[in-house]
């Protein structure tokens, strides 16, 4: 596979280390009342669907960014690369 | 069908012209005490076990596809249980011992062969680590026997020992290991199941889960309404996928795992060996193929295809411990979707949902795992209890914090 870089153009897949779903960009609230089992959900439960999935890959044989790469699970067709600093702070985290 | 060696000398003399299909292709029934999701290996083990030592026989077994066609007819076929933590080396113990006698048991030719199972180290603190591990075994009722250099010289001096980077100092074997002809579990299990009046369907993909009040109905396929009494799911690979019509989300991610073979050569290896500074192991089957893998691909995926850097790290591994693989030629290569669960460690468990019961999880170590992994989810659907060897492959044991980690790696899938 290649990832489309933002930044540097096409990189080879071997360059990257997977976390997995992007959804772990959302941490829960510690001090939320429910927060053992928000965690609970969130580390260990996935959606782990076929068709596109969006998921974590770290540039870590590169210049070290964590990307969101959006990702068919059935054909290995990836559709859309954003910085994961960017999702991040779009969906209202500071950084 | 009974096979017998005076069956075969007479359908020799008749042109082969008598032989009958092993299992009937029988139309599903409106209701059944179990439906099995999934015909592979372990599906159609627990079939055979549910009609054979538990006394329930109105079972279908419905596979999408054509029976074996899943992860039971992709693997690379080693049997072992050479397994640590306390929840899981009695369940894998139990598992060779049904191996051993299985051939007997469902009088069906699976080629079972303990040829061996060798466990390289390259360094005094992995020895450690195989020797705590080798004592575990022991206390488990299984057999464990450490072999230092000069041994290892010996029995396998194709080894490249004196490895700059990884010398071979010894390794730990299990003699009881070995490797079975895996598709032949699959059919055996079957036409057992069938003898037993199991229906098997095939071509019959469940598309929903039917669930009233909390109570699971049966399940809705390609070929009609099923309703059922329990439900047990046994797709590993696709859990996922299966256990979201009941709106169950997993402790699992899907990856692939790829695995080779090569041109057929004389016998050279003579077990199963695995490399201890890397992830390979390699078998020779009966064809003379060199059968091996290595790593799974390691993002999440259902495609049963994989990429080239893990090719290269299977083939660079390969020849780091036995330079002389490098002269056979690659006559092909696949890949098997698998459950990687979070811990590493499998499930058999039942549901929050009455009457639906999970077995999945398996991550790349189902096949081994067929026997009693058949035994114990029939146990459980038999019994509502889970079996004595069984009792920590449960959903909840990650909220309860009591996970089964081999590889002390933590809650990531891809690196178990």
């Amino acid at each position: 596979m290649i990832i489309e870089h933002p930044l540097l153009g096409p990189r080879d897949m071997a360059e990257f280390v997977y976390l997995g779903d992007a959804a772990l960009i959302n941490r829960p609230d510690w001090q939320d009342p429910d927060a053992a089992n928000k965690y609970y959900e969130y580390q260990y439960l996935r959606d782990n669907p076929a068709g596109l999935h969006r998921e974590l890959w770290y540039h870590e044989q590169g210049d070290r960014s964590w990307l969101v790469v959006t990702r068919d699970t059935l054909t290995h067709e990836i559709t859309n690369v954003e910085l994961a600093r960017d999702v991040a702070v779009e969906e209202g985290r500071s950084r | 069908m009974r096979y017998s060696a005076f069956k075969v000398f007479l359908q020799g003399l008749t042109g082969n012209k008598g032989w009958q299909p092993m299992w009937r292709e029988p139309e599903p029934k409106a209701e059944y005490d179990v439906v099995i999701i999934g015909g592979g290996g372990h599906g159609l083990a627990t079939a055979y076990y549910l009609a054979k030592e538990f006394g329930i026989s109105n079972i279908a077994v419905v596979e999408k596809g054509w029976i074996g066609s899943g992860n039971v007819g992709r693997n690379t076929t080693i049997i072992r249980s050479n397994y640590m933590l306390p929840g899981n080396e009695p369940f894998y113990e139990l598992s060779l011992r049904l191996w051993e006698g299985l051939e007997q048991e469902f009088n069906y030719n699976a080629m079972i062969s303990q040829r061996s199972i060798l466990n390289i180290y390259h360094s005094d603190a992995q020895r450690d680590q195989f020797v705590r591990r080798a004592n575990a075994m022991l206390l488990a009722g299984a057999d464990a026997e450490m072999a230092d250099a000069d041994q290892l010289r010996k029995e396998l001096p194709f080894l490249d020992f004196d490895n700059s980077r990884f010398p071979i100092k010894g390794g730990m074997f299990q003699r009881r290991g070995g490797t079975v002809r895996h598709d032949a579990v699959a059919w055996g299990y079957a036409r057992g199941a069938d003898s037993h009046g199991v229906d098997i369907i095939q071509n019959c993909e469940v598309t929903g889960i039917n669930i009233e009040n909390g109570t699971c109905q049966g399940v809705q396929t390609s070929r009609g309404i099923i309703k059922a009494k329990k439900v047990a799911v046994c797709v590993a690979g696709l859990s996922g996928r299966v256990m979201s019509y009941a709106g169950m989300r997993l402790p699992i991610e899907s990856h692939v795992l790829q695995a080779f073979v090569t041109e057929g050569l004389k016998p050279v290896i003579p077990g199963v060996i695995t490399f201890g500074a890397g992830h390979f192991y390699v078998s020779q089957s009966d064809k003379g193929g060199l059968v091996f893998g290595g790593d799974i691909d390691g993002y999440n995926t259902y495609a049963q295809r994989g990429n080239l850097p893990v090719v290269e790290d299977v083939a660079e591994s390969g020849m780091a411990i036995m330079p002389m693989i490098g002269r056979a030629r690659l006559l092909r290569s696949w890949g098997g979707v698998m459950d990687m669960s979070m811990d590493g460690s499998p499930f058999i468990d039942k549901t929050h949902i009455d009457g639906l019961y999970f077995n999945g999880g398996w991550c790349y170590g189902g096949f081994k795992a067929t026997p009693a992994s058949g035994y114990c989810y029939a146990h459980l659907l038999a019994k509502d209890v889970p079996h004595s060897t069984a009792t920590e492959f449960r959903l909840d044991r990650f909220r309860r914090g009591h996970l089964i980690d081999e590889k002390g790696q933590g809650a990531q899938p891809n690196l178990h």
